[in-house]
C-alpha cells in the first residue's frame, strides 16, 4: 500500500502500465520535462525517455488526431488534453473518427486511445479552465467515458481505460486532485468501466454523482444523518453506465436527485432520470430532481461559488424529493 | 525537362536599436523626442502593472496572472502604432498593449481577479476580449478585418498571438482566409521562445515563424521585438498596407517571456538561469534608456519621476479594483442571451432562494 491523492495515483497507473506494456506511451502539451501543469506525469520523462513521453506541439487537434493514429497501429496512447476547454476543438477527431472507427471499418480497426482531461471548477481559475464537458462526450456513441472521485479509483479505472480497446476518455476531478490521501495497492489491479459504486448505504434518497461533486454529495448526506436516510452513488462510468446499480437503488429508495456541475439542460442529470423513468418508473415516489450548474458559461471566479452546486443546494434537493 | 525553380523566398530581421542602444539612423522610424519619452513611460508603467499584479497574486489578491515582462517593447510599440480606428485582437498576455491604448487599469486587476466586469471593454475602445484558448482569436480578427474591407472602412486590424499559437489550426486557417480574401489585418506573433515549458525550436521545425506567412501568399519578417523602433516601424507600415488595401502581414518579433508562463507556473523546471541572464541583457526597457541617455532625453531623476508616477497610478488603479463590489447573483445570469429565458430566470430565482435560506 502507498498513500497517494489522486493526482499521484494517475501518475502510479500511467508509471505501472508504461512499465508493463512498451506499446503504452504519453502525450501532450507540457507532460514531459515540466511533467504536466497539474504534475500528473512528473518523473515519467525521467524513466521512460522523450520518445514514450512526448511533449507535442501546441495542437489539441493534432494531440487526438495523432493519438488515433498511433492507437490504429497498434500503440496505446495516452494522451492529456491541460485542461477541460481546451478539448473542444479536438471534437472533430473525436466525434467524427475516434467513436466511428470501429463501426465505420465493421471492426477491422479500432482505437484504444486513452485521453486525459483534467476538468471541472472551483479552483478560480480563467476562463476556459473550469468546464465539466461530460455530457458532449457520453452524447457521443463509439468513446467511453470515466471520471474517478478517489485515489483507488483513479488508479484502477485508469488502468482499464489504458487497457480498453475502445476509445476512453478519463476526466480527472482537478478540484479534488490533492484533497484526498488514501491507500492504493501497489500491485496491478483494475476497477471495471461501467460500475457505479455505492459509497453510502440510505434508504429515503438516492443521490447520484461522479467526480468532484461527490465529495459534496456525501457532505450534504451526512449532515442530514439522523433526518433522512441517504444512498449516495458514486457514478464513476459515466458511458457506459451502470443501469443496475442505479435502477436497483431507486427501486429501494423510490426518490433521486442528481448532482453534477455541468449545466442542467441536457447534462448527464437528464439522461439518468429518463434510464429512471423508464425502468423503475412505478418505484418513484416523487420527481427526479437535479441539482446542477446552471445554464450560463462556467463564471470567473468571483461568481464560482454562486454556479457550483452547494451542500446546501444539494441539501435542499434532497429535502424536496423527500416531503414530495 | 530539368527541374526548374519556381519559387524563392527570403525572410529578413529588422533591428534598428542593438543591445547597447546604438541605434541605425537609416532605419529609426520617425518619432519625436517626445513620442520617445512617451513609449519609454509606457514601458515602465506596464511593468509595473506587471510585478504589481504578480504581488497581487502571491497575496490571494487577484487569480492566475501571465506576466509579460520582456515582452514590453514588443506590446508598447506595436499597440502605439495603431491608429485610432483600428483594432486589436488580444491573446491573454497583452496587458501592455490595453495600457498603451489607455484602457483603465483597474479594469484589468478587476479581470484578472476573476471579475467578467473588468472585460466590458468600454464602447469607445477598439478592442475584443482576451482570448485565453491559445489561437482561437485568429479567425477572429480575419472575419473583422474582412468586414472593414467589406464596409469599405478604411481600418486595420492587429492580432496578437505567441509562438505556441503557431501550431494551431485557427493560426494557420485564419492566415489562408487572409491571405485568399487580401484582408486588411496584421498578424503579430510573440515570439517569446517558449510556450509553457516547450522551446520554439520544438514548436515547428520551421527556421523561422515568419516563413509561415510564405504558404500562404502573403509577407512575413522577423523584428527584434525588444527594440521598441523595430517593432513601431514594421507594424506601422504593416497597418498602413493593411489600410491602403494592400493586404495582411505576418510579424514575428522575437522576444523573451522573462517571467513564469503565469503565476502557476516554476519554470526554473524547464529553462536554465544561463538562458534568463543572456536574455536579460536584452531588456527592452534598458535598451532604450540606454538610447535615450545618449541623445540626452534622459536622467535619473526623470526616470525617477516617471516611476513614481507609474506607481501612484497603478495604486490607485489596485484601489479601485478592490473597491468595488462583488459581483451579484444576477451577473452570473443576465448576459448569457440577448433576453433571458424563462427556464434561466426560474434557475436564477432557485439560487436566490437557497442563499436566502442559508442566512
Ligand atoms: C487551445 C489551448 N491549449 C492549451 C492551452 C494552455 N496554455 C495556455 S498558454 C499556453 C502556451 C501558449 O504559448 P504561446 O502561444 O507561445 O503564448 P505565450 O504563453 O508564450 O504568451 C498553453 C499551452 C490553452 N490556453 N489553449
Ligand atoms: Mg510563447
Amino acid at each position: 500500500m502507498v498513500q497517494l491523492t489522486i493526482v499521484q495515483a494517475v501518475k502510479f497507473a500511467l508509471e505501472q502500465e508504461m512499465e508493463r506494456d512498451s506499446d503504452v506511451l504519453v502525450l501532450g502539451e507540457d507532460v514531459g520535462i515540466n511533467g504536466g501543469v497539474f504534475r500528473a506525469t512528473e518523473g515519467l520523462f525521467e524513466k521512460f525517455g522523450d520518445n514514450r513521453v512526448v511533449d507535442t506541439p501546441l495542437s489539441e487537434t493534432g494531440i487526438v488526431g495523432a493519438a488515433i493514429g498511433l492507437a490504429l497501429y497498434g500503440l496505446r496512447p495516452v494522451a492529456e488534453i491541460q485542461f477541460d476547454g481546451f478539448l473542444y476543438s479536438a471534437f472533430d477527431q473525436l466525434i467524427s473518427h475516434a467513436g466511428r472507427i470501429r463501426n465505420r471499418s465493421r471492426g477491422r480497426f479500432h482505437v484504444p486511445l486513452v485521453i486525459r482531461v483534467p476538468y471541472g471548477g472551483g479552483i478560480r481559475a480563467p476562463e476556459h479552465h473550469s468546464d465539466s464537458p461530460e455530457s458532449y462526450l457520453v452524447h457521443t456513441p463509439g468513446i467511453k467515458v470515466v471520471t474517478p472521485s478517489t485515489p483507488y479509483d483513479t488508479k484502477g479505472l485508469l488502468i482499464s481505460a489504458i487497457r480498453d480497446p475502445d476509445p476512453v476518455i478519463f476526466l480527472e476531478p482537478k478540484r479534488i486532485y490533492r484533497a484526498i490521501r488514501e491507500d492504493v495497492p501497489e500491485e496491478d489491479y483494475v476497477v471495471p468501466l461501467g460500475e457505479a459504486k455505492t459509497i453510502r448505504a440510505g434508504n429515503d434518497v438516492t443521490l447520484i454523482s461522479w467526480g468532484a461533486m461527490v465529495r459534496q454529495a456525501m457532505a450534504a448526506a451526512e449532515k442530514l444523518k439522523g433526518k433522512i436516510d441517504v444512498e449516495v452513488i458514486d457514478l464513476r462510468s459515466l458511458s457506459p453506465i451502470d443501469v443496475e446499480t442505479v435502477t436497483k437503488s431507486v427501486a429501494k429508495t423510490g426518490r433521486v436527485v442528481t448532482v453534477h456541475e455541468a449545466p442542467r439542460t441536457c447534462g448527464l442529470g437528464a439522461e439518468i432520470t429518463a434510464l429512471i423513468n423508464e425502468r423503475v418508473f412505478l418505484s418513484l415516489k416523487a420527481p427526479v430532481e437535479r441539482v446542477t450548474g446552471f445554464d450560463v458559461p462556467f463564471p470567473l471566479y468571483k461568481l464560482e461559488d454562486y454556479y457550483l452546486p452547494s451542500i446546501n443546494r444539494i441539501i435542499k434537493g434532497i429535502e424536496k424529493v423527500a416531503s414530495f | 525537362m530539368p527541374e526548374e525553380v519556381v519559387g524563392k523566398f527570403e525572410i529578413t530581421m529588422l533591428k534598428v536599436l542593438d543591445v547597447d542602444g546604438n541605434c541605425d539612423e537609416t532605419l529609426k522610424p520617425r518619432l519625436s523626442d517626445e513620442v520617445i519619452k512617451k513609449l519609454f513611460e509606457l514601458m515602465i508603467l506596464s511593468r509595473t502593472f506587471d510585478d504589481i499584479a504578480v504581488k497581487l497574486q502571491r497575496e490571494g489578491r487577484i487569480g492566475t496572472y501571465a506576466p509579460g515582462r520582456g515582452q514590453e517593447a514588443t506590446q508598447v510599440a506595436s499597440a502605439y502604432a495603431l491608429n485610432d480606428s483600428d483594432w486589436f485582437f488580444p491573446a491573454f498576455r497583452e496587458n501592455a498593449v490595453y495600457i498603451t491604448k489607455n484602457f483603465p487599469l483597474e479594469m484589468l486587476y478587476e479581470y484578472w481577479g476573476g471579475d467578467e466586469r473588468g472585460e466590458k471593454i468600454p464602447d469607445d475602445f477598439n478592442a475584443f476580449t482576451v482570448a485565453i484558448p491559445v489561437g482561437t482569436q485568429i479567425p477572429h480578427a480575419v472575419g473583422f478585418a474582412w468586414a472593414c474591407k467589406f464596409k469599405g472602412d478604411k481600418r486595420a486590424v492587429l492580432v496578437y498571438f505567441g509562438d505556441g499559437a503557431t501550431s494551431r489550426g485557427d493560426f494557420h486557417e485564419g492566415l489562408n482566409f487572409a491571405g485568399v480574401f487580401k484582408l486588411p489585418v496584421v498578424f503579430l506573433c510573440q515570439n517569446n521562445q517558449w510556450a509553457i515549458s516547450l522551446p520554439d525550436k520544438r514548436q515547428t521545425a520551421s527556421k523561422t515563424l515568419a516563413q509561415k506567412a510564405i504558404a500562404y501568399g502573403f509577407e512575413g519578417k522577423q523584428v527584434d521585438g525588444n527594440d521598441v523602433f523595430s517593432v513601431y516601424k514594421a507594424v506601422k507600415e504593416a497597418l498602413d498596407k493593411a489600410r491602403s488595401g494592400d493586404g495582411p502581414t505576418l510579424i514575428e518579433c522575437v522576444t523573451y517571456r522573462m517571467g513564469n508562463h503565469t503565476t502557476s507556473d516554476d519554470a526554473s523546471r524547464y529553462r536554465t538561469k544561463e538562458e534568463i541572464e543572456e536574455w536579460a541583457k536584452r531588456d527592452p526597457i534598458d535598451r532604450l534608456r540606454k538610447y535615450m541617455k545618449r541623445a540626452g532625453l534622459w536622467n535619473e531623476e526623470y526616470e525617477k519621476r516617471i516611476t513614481v508616477e507609474a506607481m501612484e497610478k497603478v495604486q490607485k488603479a489596485v484601489e479601485k479594483a478592490e473597491s468595488v463590489q462583488k459581483p451579484e447573483v444576477k451577473d452570473l445570469f443576465e448576459w448569457t442571451y440577448s433576453d433571458v429565458p424563462q427556464r434561466l430566470r426560474e434557475q436564477q430565482e432557485e439560487l436566490n432562494l437557497s442563499l436566502k435560506e442559508r442566512e
